[in-house]
């Protein structure tokens, strides 16, 4: 098969996942190898109108990103959403639990009606388009990154990982967050990650969103044994915005 | 000869973000200089309101991907002065060793990746490593051992998960810093030879001056050429300023001549950066450093923006040097276990640190549960987009017998050697668009 064609998108986002491609050094060369990059921006001046594989990171937050998303989506055979916000809008969600008025004016003042600062409720990706792939995580992890890619330019299913944090950071063999009284959301969190916050003492924030059928009753209990209630718990699930908020009694 | 010329280079390429460069010149008269910023706006202010201040890091984090050390250790440090919560020297040293990790980070890869295709006259790093393979190599090597010494001390390579108010919640172990400081010792010769391959083509770097102020941090105590601690000082004024004053450095403004919020001190526009540092604090630097910016003739008082890219040269030296010294501080103290418990309380105050692009103010308000309720931050390369707009007007009128394609690569280069980080951006407020 001919190398596929990639080319590279980035919308409103701190641009680290695209980083993180940088960041796999000689590894990029080998990718290289295998793919022809058409455009990315932020590290070629090259651009290109024709590719199979687009990769976009970022949140959505403007009409024209929507219709920017809509037209690479035309021209592309395969979408990979890449990183929080683009597979689900990661932290600028925040911004969807105000009203936007309030936003604009609390960061801008009285210039907050011109046009160019226009804004709306941030989406992730497949909320204006279908998306083929996601690569999750704040930022993504470069590994799981290469392992996506090269399943796919050898025609094979990426297999994600459909079980909680907790599971890679018990293998780790890291006491319980818990126990030190923090709030960490390793039992509804997709794994994949290896668990790397809490290996390094701090509590699992979500990056990766929600497992497809979390455990809420075991969360729950795991809440109720440590004395704390479920505004803790719900404090920290708003950092990374999700459109599949598992509901949780009180 | 008369000149028409047109620019418009939508999105700039090979920089962090999205920037517009605007030129309309017909008949050798200059119509329209436009540095424009069209980034989507984020919003971080508002959105950090009502969040735990034991949040705000991970937050603010993610205003760039490229400096999210150097804004989660600025709102950390804000946090601390607003609840006068203490941290400890060895903590207080460790941070600064990951602060290092970022500015060779960012440095390499700006220097490596983005601006040296430029002076090779290559569209691209790609090419460039079919060009001067083992120059290439050297700058990956050290773009690696950047990103293993983030990943060892800020627990990954972007978005810090070790750094807590009052402390961290993880230390390296002794044998892991014995083991980075081998790397870095081994890593001067690498370091070397991406200088003498940017030396071997610094006659491709533009011959622009245009005085104008360089403001940075200026830490006395011990004198040092400061990223993290100190106060605010400029090439203009003698003394410091308190970091809770920041605004009255910056003092922003809506420019007339676009929207953009711009800042000014004690002229039309300060830049900050690299060479602000450098134009600050040069006496500070390593032995090595200094070596390194005489070969290139950077001294004291050098007002070509382009220069830059040769002060984070020196930079990516003098971290490496002062690391080194450091790792040896830490060995013979011992490191040892904390237990940091910090009770949140009301207050509102500023936090510092110099990003690899500038100086980066950070404020916060909190009530006495600990909440947000109010935040202020002013990104580094919103401080240079009326120095970049300056040097525009008085660049382009230089170089306009040079003709359109001339015109655009330098305009592009002068834009890049700033290394904007457009992606930070919090407060733009831009400009009207091309017709």
């Amino acid at each position: 098969m001919s190398k596929p064609k990639i080319a590279i998108f980035d919308f409103a986002c701190c641009e680290g996942c695209q980083l993180q491609f940088v960041n796999l050094e000689e590894e990029l060369l080998d990718l290289l190898s295998v793919a022809d990059v058409v455009e990315w921006r932020e590290a070629m001046s090259e651009k290109s109108d024709e590719y199979d594989i687009a990769i976009v990171e970022g949140s959505i937050t403007r009409l024209e990103d929507e219709e920017r998303l809509k037209m690479i989506r035309s021209r592309a055979k395969i979408l990979i959403a890449l990183g929080a916000c683009a597979t689900m809008g990661g932290v600028n969600k925040l911004k969807n639990n105000f009203d936007l008025d309030d936003v604009k004016k609390c960061v801008y003042g009285k210039d907050a009606k011109k046009p160019h600062l226009a804004t709306q409720m941030t989406k992730g990706a497949d909320e204006v388009v279908d998306v083929d792939y996601y690569v999750h995580g704040c930022p993504i992890d470069r590994k799981e990154f290469t392992y996506i890619v090269r399943s796919l330019v050898m025609g094979k299913t990426p297999e994600i990982p459909d079980y909680p944090v907790c599971v890679e950071c018990k293998a780790n063999g890291n006491p319980c967050l818990w126990e030190e009284g923090q709030v960490c959301l390793g039992p509804i969190i997709r794994a994949g990650c290896g668990a790397r916050c809490p290996s390094n003492g701090f509590r699992c924030f979500g990056c990766r969103g929600y497992i497809d059928n979390p455990n809420v009753d075991a969360a729950k209990d795991v809440i109720d044994k440590f004395g704390l209630n479920v505004d803790d718990l719900k404090t920290k699930m708003v950092l990374f915005g999700s459109r599949q908020e598992p509901t949780i009694h009180g | 000869m008369a000149k028409t010329v047109n620019v418009n280079v939508h999105h700039v390429t090979r920089v962090e973000g999205h920037g517009n460069i605007v030129v309309n010149a017909t008949d050798g008269q200059i119509e329209k200089v436009e540095w424009q910023v069209p980034e989507a706006p984020r919003f971080f202010e508002a959105m950090v309101r009502g969040r735990s201040y034991e949040d705000i890091q991970t937050i603010v984090s993610r205003i760039c991907g490229i400096c999210s050390i150097t804004h989660s250790l600025a709102s950390t440090k804000a946090v601390e002065n607003a609840m006068d919560i203490e941290v400890s020297e060895q903590a207080d040293t460790v941070r600064i060793l990951m602060h290092y990790s970022e500015q060779l980070q960012s440095h390499v890869l700006h220097v490596g990746y983005l601006v040296s295709p430029d002076l090779f006259g290559l569209p691209s790093v790609v090419p460039l490593a079919a060009k001067a393979p083992e120059v290439v190599l050297a700058v990956i090597r050290l773009h690696r051992l950047a990103n293993e010494w983030s990943d060892l001390i800020a627990g990954r390579t972007t978005h810090p998960v070790t750094l807590k108010p009052g402390g961290l919640t993880k230390f390296p172990t002794e044998k892991e810093l014995r083991g980075l400081q081998e790397r870095l010792k081994k890593s001067v010769g690498d370091l070397t030879a991406v200088a003498e391959a940017v030396l071997s083509v610094a006659g491709n770097i533009p011959d622009f001056t245009r005085e104008t102020e360089y403001v940075s941090l200026k830490q006395d105590n011990p004198p040092t050429y400061t990223f993290y601690h100190g106060d605010i000082t400029s090439t203009d004024y003698d003394g410091t300023v308190a970091i809770n004053d920041w605004q009255s450095v910056a003092n922003e403004y809506v420019s007339d001549q676009s929207t953009a919020k711009w800042t000014k001190w004690n002229r039309g526009s300060y830049a900050v950066g690299a060479l602000a540092r450098f134009n600050n604090n040069a006496e500070l630097l390593s032995p090595m450093a200094k070596d390194v910016a005489k070969t290139f003739g950077l001294a004291k008082g050098c007002c070509n923006p382009f220069m830059n890219n040769v002060a984070q040269l020196v930079e990516c030296v003098h971290v490496v040097e002062t690391s080194i010294g450091m790792i040896d501080d830490l060995l013979t103290k011992g490191l040892k276990a904390e237990k940091v418990k910090v009770s949140p309380k009301a207050g509102k105050a500023s936090g510092c640190v110099e990003a690899p692009r500038g100086i980066l103010f950070h404020e916060y308000e909190f009530d006495r549960k600990g909440n947000c309720v109010g935040a202020d931050i002013c990104i580094p390369t919103n401080q240079n987009h009326a120095s970049i707009q300056e040097d525009f007007e008085k660049f382009v009128p230089e170089i306009l017998d040079e003709g359109e394609d001339a015109v655009r690569l330098k305009m592009e280069m002068l834009v890049r050697s700033y290394d904007p980080c457009i992606s930070c951006s919090t407060h733009m407020l831009d400009v009207q668009f091309v017709k």
